[in-house]
């Protein structure tokens, strides 16, 4: 018995009327837990009952206290017939398992009711008394901690990072069973939720349990998901990212994690040990700048060398073989990781060394009846095969782990679409092992990666490109190569040198299929899928090139099938990477060049496209420092499109096709115009509305180019559902319709929130869903945020003299030393290749260690130039600054009591986060027999969402906090039946509840600009631009 | 292509600040909104604009139950909504049209009166929802209210939070309707709802038995209203004020001790010393009368009749009256013969402002 639950019921209030006669209701509640019930007396005639009950003790295993919700229902009494249900709270009591989440759960609950939605409310107070005894044989994984955020989170430190967990749990779906012919909606609602509540949390002991076993203590960026997958029954699955974090003690000491790395510089020693050849030979203090310098290219070209930082007791050149020695190591500690995957999408600073680009897979699945749920192979298998096909395509890159990792299914009918994407990375193993230093985050800056660039250096074998690719050196350091276009779906990093500010890019596109039946439909899907594939990469390829950006960032692709069409949607960031080359602009070609009037169309077509470049440019404020192509020694390559995208679809059966997104040999950057298609898909491209003034939006975290918020933020959700004209639906009328939804939606949105300009919309998540044959429902959530406009600018201005400045500087020094360094073809070999896993590595050391002998030469030649040593230091403080304004921004002064902020964020501007309280993971039912008296399917939906709002905010103030940041809606199924005059909704939310304290109640540094930009709530309409 | 369903939900609720949802229909809203000129400013299409309407009509529509009883919607859990803005909402709700409630003051805030909306709605120009709307606020507050003890304008503003202004104008408009004053005649249409909310507010501070500023003792008093209904006992003993006219002696010392005092100060005292007696008698009489509930519902039809009217055929400039009023209720006080004069205070005191605030054209 490790855990004795107890719960107070205190009182009600709101209740609605149950009984006709006397308009009151004699209430009365029940507490259940597992298979044990409590009731409290009878409340006779109010509407707001005070009941004050004794403490309901429950004395149970701390498996059970995992796994079960605790359940309250609220009834009312009726002496001559069965007693009324008026509702049901189920609290989760997760949090308060492990210590330092929140101690009680107290507070108003919303009473909810399937049928009727919220009514009324319920003070409820619960508390654990967890009983330790760690040595038995656990079934249970009580004190792992969960945070939805995919970041390390902000009060903690990350000791170490261990990798990829994941888990599934399946049963039969109640709403299914024969039972459900017999029993009421409600009841059956109920046993739903009631199920789902008890999966998840079966779930998430099975993960805490993988989590201790790799001597853990926390999954970071934990994401659960539930497949609805009707008679064949119900799924639900999560992944996450073990981690060891250590909690920081005093809210002063933390330091977020886009520090400025200039500090950590000046602390450590700066001869670090990425090339011991180094570090024997030059011990002065004036090398040390330049060792900054150097190590930028041995992080990037020898990345053996990396790993060498740890074995900082060996000297001189016979570090060589240990460091071998040592890189075998850490490989095979992440090659033993069955995946190395890693779900977050933003990271501690030197975590990331290299980002090869997207990989993705998906596979086109029938369902089948789950046979026995204990076993759910099935499932288990298909999820297995995607990752290593994930895993493979990794390799390919040069990669050997995937970051900003995500997994998520489509289902219509018996067909179900299982997809995996994410980043391939090469990360820094510090991170990733056990027994490693303590206090890897006061060194993770000993690599010395080049600041703001060394994400983008390529990190496979430039010989043996994965894919065709044009690379050049990197506009930053230029010292190593870069592709010209990146894609990932991770965050931007805190340290990337961005030019101007980023924005929202979007590829739709939808695709009519034939109505089939399984093996035929199937088929049917696969076939389509590599040209949605190719069709959206392009779409996303113009758009940015439109943008005149050179990267993605967030990148999520959406592939929804329905019973006759299949709808693609990518959302992304688009942004301007320093170190990347200047995008091409886009050429239209027309296939008949003799006809005149063509001509002139399609000049003015190509006219129009330059215009719109331009205006993008001037918009976005991308104004890259001018190089001439003398300087950076290398020619500017011919701009042409190469995909960093490597997928590949495969049936059920094992046959893996390989898709190349890149155009092969022709010039991507001109567009044919052969057919009408290709006429719509420019027009289409030049459809894309920008924002109005005043507005900016993306779908990543922070907005690149702003970093300047004030305190105001509005999370919201907005959902859309279009009925298509079913007559000779085409192609380009579907695309049509799908594009003129999104875009329409976008401007209702910034219409809506035009009080709050200047502000972002951040964290821009749209959500596409078939829900019948011609029904289109798009679901988007984001938050918008305000800034101050003035200090935006400011901080631009400086962040181009600064990109420029650096440019110039560059220049003179390091004219050609790059150029050398990578005519030597061997240390260019940035990783083995996936296939060359017997590389010798003695040899290889052995060619390191001739090319140190390279770089010291090299070195001694430029301290002889007398370079301007400080240049990195320079550079790194005034994005320090940045940093720090940007945490310390003036609040406004209008939080009031029992608020409770929501936030698809990690952050709250102008706050800091001082507690985690545990994680939310809601799933609510609504049903109603009565659509058109409940304001039609907007009045039922409208009503539901707000009140599952009501009701994670109500949990959240009940576990003490007053915000949830990393909120995500990862569901919403709305199914209707108007004729029935019915309609059913599931919604599945989750977030971290926290505490936060507004920055301006903590003593903090005294801000440089105390310039308040509040915009009391009053006066808002007035705000216009 | 067909929308089926279009929301937007945020964690703050937004509140319209012009607050349209209040009255008509989603069409004449979008209407008045594209005539305001918010397409050209803000560059949204008509779509985008019906859809925000839309919004605001349901959150609304949700919202409304909630206003009923205004402290529900600060204890609420299902919208999230700043205190100021909650104010506005409660604000907006509660305000009413002039012209509406001019059409309504003194009548019986009942089902019969709620069927004349249909008539009133074209009549003032204001829509039938919106009506119907300021109408069931009318009445809901008189219904809370009816039975509260204590001052009138607390009560209103205690269960509705209402601003100070606009509870002082349901006082108002509470007040007339328990009092059922005549306010439609004719020849009080040129007073405005100010006027009365102005003679109310007087009225409930004097002639109330609030305005005693003691609870009553005897048990069937109360069943009164503090604040609501005039004090019986005064207005029975208004009668005793009759003899400043039935006694012809008291009558012309009045008279010539007003003639006296205003002598060269009036531009129009000829004709204030001939209408001298009919002015008075006017005025003594309404007080008299007051006994009946049908001569209170009289009252301002009375003072209209009997004193605004001769005074307005004469051409007296607002200030004579002021100079005439307040000589005329002073100079009692020198009649030795006339046992009431707190009695006369309390009535003439009153009655003195409301004439002075009726006296326009």
């Amino acid at each position: 018995m490790p855990g004795k639950l107890k719960v107070k019921i205190v009182a009600g209030r709101h209740l609605p009327v149950m009984d006709r006669a006397s308009d009151l209701t004699d209430a009365f509640v029940e507490v259940k837990f597992g298979n044990t019930t409590f009731k409290t007396d009878v409340y006779l005639k109010s509407l707001n009952p005070q009941w004050n009950s004794e403490w309901f003790k429950f004395e149970v295993d701390d498996e059970d206290l995992q796994d079960e919700p605790l359940q309250i229902t609220v009834l009312d009494h009726d002496t001559y017939s069965a007693n009324d249900a008026i509702g049901k709270v189920y609290i989760d009591i997760d949090p308060l398992l492990y210590s330092e989440a929140a101690t009680v759960i107290s507070g108003w609950f919303p009473i909810y009711d399937t049928i009727h939605g919220i009514r009324g409310e319920i003070n409820v107070v619960v508390k654990v008394d967890l009983f330790n005894d760690l040595n038995r044989f656990r079934q249970s994984s009580c004190g792992v901690k969960f945070f939805c955020t995919t970041s390390i989170p902000k009060c903690y430190r990350a000791v170490i990072i261990h990798g990829f967990v994941e888990e599934l749990v399946v049963n039969e779906d109640p709403e299914y069973q024969w039972i459900d012919r017999i029993r009421t909606p409600r009841a059956s609602n109920e046993a739903r939720q009631r199920l789902i509540s008890l999966m998840s949390g079966e779930l998430q002991r099975k993960i805490g349990l993988k989590v201790l076993e790799m001597r853990g203590n926390a999954v970071v960026g934990y994401l659960q998901c539930f497949d609805l997958e009707g008679e064949s029954g119900l799924v639900v699955r999560a992944i996450g990212t073990a981690c060891t974090l250590d909690k920081l003690s005093s809210p002063a000491a933390f330091l977020p994690a886009c520090n400025s790395p200039s500090k950590d510089m000046k602390e450590s020693p700066l001869v670090h040990p990425p090339s011991h050849g180094c570090r024997s030979t030059h011990n002065s203090p004036i090398h040390t700048a330049t060792g900054s310098r150097l190590t930028q290219n041995f992080s990037v070209s020898v990345p053996t060398l990396i790993y060498t930082g740890m074995g900082s007791g060996s000297a001189g050149k016979e570090g060589g073989p240990f460091k071998a020695l040592l890189r075998q190591q850490t490989q095979s500690a992440l090659e033993q990781r069955e995946f190395p995957f890693f779900t977050l999408t933003a990271f501690p600073p030197g975590f990331l060394v290299h980002v090869g680009g997207v990989v993705s897979a998906r596979s086109v699945k029938l369902l089948d009846r789950i046979h026995n749920p204990d076993e759910p192979e099935t499932r288990d298998a298909w999820w297995a095969e995607i990752r290593q096909e994930i895993k493979s395509h990794a390799k390919a890159l040069g990669c050997h782990a995937v970051v900003g990792y995500s997994e998520s299914t489509s289902i219509c009918e018996e067909v179900c679409i299982l997809s995996a994407s994410g980043t391939a990375a090469v990360l820094n193993p510090r991170f990733l092992q056990d027994g490693t230093v303590e206090g890897c985050l006061e060194q993770r800056l000993e690599e010395n990666l080049p600041i703001g660039c060394g994400f983008c250096h390529i990190p496979y074998d430039e010989l043996n490109m994965p894919f065709p690719a044009h690379l050049t050196y990197c506009y930053n350091c230029r010292k190593q190569k870069v592709p010209d276009v990146l894609f990932t779906t991770i965050d931007l990093p805190t340290d990337a040198a961005v030019i101007g500010k980023g924005c929202l890019i979007q590829a739709r596109l939808c695709r009519l299929k034939k109505k089939a039946q399984a093996e035929a439909n199937a088929t049917a899907i696969s076939n389509l899928l590599p040209f949605m594939e190719y069709e959206v990469h392009t779409q996303l390829m113009n758009k940015l090139k439109l943008k005149g950006m050179n990267a993605l960032f967030g990148l999520r692709i959406q592939i929804t099938v329905g019973e006759n069409m299949l709808m693609g949607l990518a959302s992304a960031t688009g942004v301007y990477l320093a170190a990347l080359p200047t995008p091409g602009g886009i050429q239209i070609a027309g296939k008949t060049p003799n006809d005149g009037s063509y001509e002139q169309h399609i000049s003015h077509m190509q006219k129009k496209i330059n215009d719109t470049i331009a205006k993008n440019k001037e918009l976005y404020e991308i104004n890259p420092p001018e190089i001439s192509e003398e300087i950076i020694g290398s020619p500017i390559p011919e701009p042409r499109q190469r995909s960093r995208l490597l997928r590949s679809q495969s049936e059920s059966s094992d046959e893996v096709t390989e898709l190349d997104l890149s155009h092969g040999k022709k010039d991507a950057f001109v567009l044919e115009i052969d057919d009408t298609d290709a006429m719509e898909d420019v027009h289409s491209l030049l459809t894309d509305v920008p924002p109005p003034s005043g507005f900016y939006s993306c779908n990543t975290e922070i907005m690149p180019g702003i970093n300047n918020w004030t305190s105001e933020i509005q999370m919201f959700t907005s959902v859309r559902v279009i009925r298509l004209s079913s007559l000779n639906l085409t192609n380009q009328a579907l695309n049509k319709n799908f594009n003129d939804l999104c875009e329409n939606l976008l401007k209702s949105l910034y219409f809506k929130l035009r009080s709050m300009i200047p502000c972002c919309l951040c964290h821009v998540n749209f959500t596409v869903s078939l829900p019948e044959d011609e029904l289109i429902q798009v679901t988007v959530t984001a938050v918008a945020i305000t800034f101050d406009k003035n200090q935006a600018l400011q901080t631009t201005k400086t962040h181009v003299e600064k990109s420029l400045q650096r440019a110039s500087t560059d220049n003179e020094e390091l004219l050609q030393f790059p150029l050398e360094l990578c005519s030597d073809s061997l240390p260019s070999h940035p990783f083995p290749p996936a296939k060359a896993t017997s590389v010798d590595y003695s040899s290889f050391a052995d060619r390191c260690s001739s090319w140190i002998e390279l770089i010291k030469l090299k070195a001694q030649t430029i301290r002889r130039g007398s370079i301007k040593t400080t240049v990195t230091v320079e550079k790194a403080s005034p994005m320090g600054e940045g940093n720090f304004r940007n945490r310390s921004a003036p609040p406004c002064a209008n939080s009031t009591v029992g608020v409770v902020k929501m936030t698809p964020l990690s952050f709250i501007p102008g706050a800091k986060i001082t507690k985690y309280l545990g994680i939310i993971n809601m799933f609510f039912i609504r049903e109603t027999t009565s659509l058109r008296e409940e304001g039609g399917v907007s009045g039922f939906l409208h009503a539901f969402i707000a009140e599952v709002f009501a009701m994670v905010r109500a949990h959240v103030a009940a576990l003490g906090g007053n915000a949830v940041v990393s909120y995500i809606m990862k569901q919403c199924v709305f199914m209707e039946n108007p004729n029935k005059n019915q309609a059913q909704c599931l919604i599945n939310v989750s977030g971290d509840a926290v505490v936060f304290v507004r920055e301006s109640d903590l003593e903090v540094v005294p801000t440089q600009q105390p310039t308040a930009n509040c915009q009391p709530l009053c006066t808002e309409g007035e705000v216009t631009t | 292509m067909t929308s089926e369903l279009d929301i937007f939900v945020g964690n703050t609720t937004l509140i319209d600040e012009d607050g349209l949802w209040v009255g008509g229909t989603v069409s004449d809203a979008v209407a008045l909104r594209v005539r305001s000129g918010i397409l050209e400013q803000t560059g949204a299409t008509a779509a985008v604009l019906q859809s925000d309407t839309m919004d605001h009509y349901r959150t609304f529509h949700m919202l409304e139950r909630l206003l009923h009883a205004p402290p529900k919607l600060l204890h609420q859990l299902i919208f999230q909504i700043p205190p100021s803005r909650q104010a506005l909402l409660i604000e907006r709700y509660y305000a009413f049209d002039e012209a509406f409630v001019r059409e309504v003051l003194g009548k019986k805030l009942s089902k019969g009166t709620k069927k004349d909306l249909d008539d009133i709605s074209p009549k003032t120009g204001i829509t039938l929802k919106s009506c119907r709307r300021q109408f069931d606020n009318f009445k809901r507050v008189f219904k809370v209210v009816e039975e509260m003890r204590g001052s009138l304008v607390d009560n209103i503003q205690q269960h509705f939070l209402l601003s100070d202004r606009l509870a002082r104008d349901y006082a108002a408009i509470v007040f007339f309707a328990n009092n059922r004053f005549e306010t439609g005649k004719k020849k009080l249409q040129y007073l405005s709802f100010g006027d009365f909310a102005f003679c109310a507010e007087l009225m409930i501070q004097n002639w109330t038995l609030g305005a005693v500023g003691e609870a009553p003792t005897d048990p069937d008093s109360q069943m009164d209203d503090m604040d609501m209904d005039l004090d019986k006992e005064f207005l029975q003993d208004l009668k005793e004020l009759k003899v400043l006219v039935a006694d012809k002696d008291l009558l012309d010392l009045h008279k010539s001790l007003v003639c006296t005092a205003l002598r060269g100060k009036l531009g129009v005292f000829s004709e204030m010393e001939a209408n001298f007696k009919n002015l008075s008698r006017g005025l003594v009489n309404v007080a008299a009368k007051l006994t009946h509930n049908k001569d209170v519902r009289d009252l301002f039809v009375d003072l209209v009749e009997k004193f605004v009217e001769p005074c307005r055929s004469d051409h007296w400039p607002l200030n004579d009256v002021r100079l005439f009023l307040n000589q005329y209720s002073a100079s009692v006080h020198s009649l030795d013969g006339f046992r009431h004069q707190a009695l006369w205070d309390r009535y003439m005191g009153t009655l003195r402002g409301c004439l002075l605030r009726l006296y326009h054209d």
